[in-house]
């Protein structure tokens, strides 16, 4: 799952910085928007990968 | 303003950004055990020195200078092309001073815990590759520019705002902290076997909000030289008043909202958080700090400091990051919220669409480079030390002396038995 979020969270940048690169005013916002939501559940699965077990305290 | 006045005025502001480091050292240690207090101190000087040497060798050829090639030119390795005796040279001091207080930041979320080679090697690894990565890539005319000038928004601000290093500075150094956090796992006792906090308090405030006070001073210079170095000189003498009053405007109103926010919350209002918030209104209002109007680097700040309550309570208690100067809640998340900010109050679309692309390059590029070479590194060299070296203080562990000696014996009050 961490691996997973990582590679969410890349991929998100890849959408925002190809879409600067390829795209124009208007498909442009809604793809950056869409790489920061990419982005945003690829943190949320590395923040969810990195909770302990329920009983486990070191 | 001449050439000769922009550069002593530049040099009088540099003089006192190192008061950041230092506030944010004295922050770092107030907040952390009496019994690593000494270990935070020589940490903190550690760091501070590896870094500005590891920019100064290659850090800087990496970073180099709008407009020059990759590597080689701008500041070169050894900083070589850097014209030292020619007020130009003023362009490599704020990084020189910038790295070294983003370096630190680290330190704070990775306190009672980390041990001294550790933390000089992720150094090296912070300010040889991570920091002028990113300063490369938001400072560079030719990365933004040539995607957006007259293409994409036309006639519009093009480059990422962030003045003062909200984004620069301090996301990068705050999303680091929250890596060191996850890598390191929480100081012993802190959770216990049900997954509950426990409180280990800052063992001195004093340090704690002095600390926030000579860490403004320190800003006052930072977001000054910073906006100085990234408008165009003309417009950066007509600010620096603006920029000096919305710094502070902005360090008052978190603090105060961090305070009312406490008082609601808890009953009363916490030392800790609001000295937390202070600081979370200077990382904020760094990003806008010249191009905001006054009330809106209040409204910057309110927020900000409303955020970072918050933000340390959702850290501690549903994700179980361990933080004990809450440095991810201050840098990385009221980074962001900055250089939001200063998208959001500079009323062009464009301009917020740029600063949405500068969290898009922090979270999806430097947040997961950050955490893999700190895992990589961690794989190779010891990064925490042992449950009983924790508990003896690192002080005693890892320098062989305690910061107070006269003091009495501590008590592992804060330690499950």
């Amino acid at each position: 799952m961490k691996l997973l979020g990582f590679l969410l969270l890349l991929s998100g940048w890849g959408i925002v910085e190809t879409a600067l690169h390829l795209l124009h005013r208007n498909a442009l916002s809604a793809f950056i928007l869409a790489g920061l939501g990419v982005e945003i559940l690829g943190l949320a699965l590395v923040a969810r990968a990195h909770l302990p077990p329920a009983e486990a305290s070191r | 303003m001449t050439a000769n006045t922009w550069f002593a005025v530049y040099l009088g502001f540099s003089l006192v950004v190192p008061l950041a480091i230092a506030g944010l050292a004295l922050i770092n240690t107030g907040l952390g055990r009496s019994r690593s207090a000494a270990h935070a101190m020589t940490l903190s000087l550690s760091v501070v020195s590896l870094a500005m040497l590891i920019y100064f060798a290659w850090g800087g050829a990496i970073e180099g200078s709008i407009g020059g090639p990759f590597f080689g030119v701008g500041f070169g390795p050894f900083l070589r092309y850097v014209p030292w005796t020619n007020p130009s040279s003023a362009a490599a001091l704020l990084p020189i001073l910038s790295v070294a207080l983003s370096a630190m930041i680290p330190l704070g979320s990775s306190a009672d815990r980390w041990r001294l080679s550790g933390a000089c090697f992720s150094t090296v690894v912070f300010a040889g590759i991570l920091y002028p990565l990113f300063a490369r890539w938001t400072a560079h005319a030719e990365l933004f520019a040539s995607h957006t000038q007259g293409l994409i928004f036309p006639y519009a601000p093009t480059f990422l705002l962030d003045a003062g290093g909200s984004a620069r500075i301090h996301a990068t150094g705050g999303l680091t902290a929250l890596s060191l956090s996850w890598l390191l796992g929480p100081r012993s006792g802190k959770y216990s076997s049900q997954g509950m906090p426990a409180a280990i308090p800052a063992h001195n405030g004093v340090f704690v909000l002095f600390g926030c006070m000579l860490a403004w001073m320190g800003w006052l210079g930072l977001n000054s030289t910073g906006a100085m170095l990234h408008l165009p000189p003309g417009l950066a003498a007509e600010r620096l008043v603006l920029i000096i009053a919305n710094t502070s405007f902005a360090a008052a109103a978190a603090a105060l909202a961090a305070g009312a926010t406490t008082r609601v919350r808890f009953r009363r209002p916490d030392a800790s958080l609001i000295a937390n918030g202070w600081m979370a209104g200077l990382v904020a209002g760094s990003a806008g700090c010249a191009t905001l109007k006054p009330a809106t680097a209040i409204l910057t700040g309110l927020v900000a400091g409303f955020i970072v309550v918050v933000s340390v309570e959702f850290f501690e208690l549903h994700l179980k990051v361990d933080d004990p100067c809450g440095s991810i809640s201050v840098h990385a998340v009221g980074g962001l919220w900055g250089l939001l900010a200063a998208g959001i109050f500079s009323g062009s679309a464009a301009q917020f669409m740029a600063q949405l692309v500068g969290i898009a390059t922090l979270l999806g590029l430097i947040f997961p480079l950050t955490y893999g070479l700190n895992w990589l590194l961690s794989r190779f060299i010891p990064y925490r030390v042992s449950i009983d070296g924790e508990r003896q203080g690192l002080d005693l562990n890892e320098l062989g002396a305690d910061a107070y000696p006269e003091f009495v014996v501590h008590a592992d009050e804060f330690l499950q038995r």
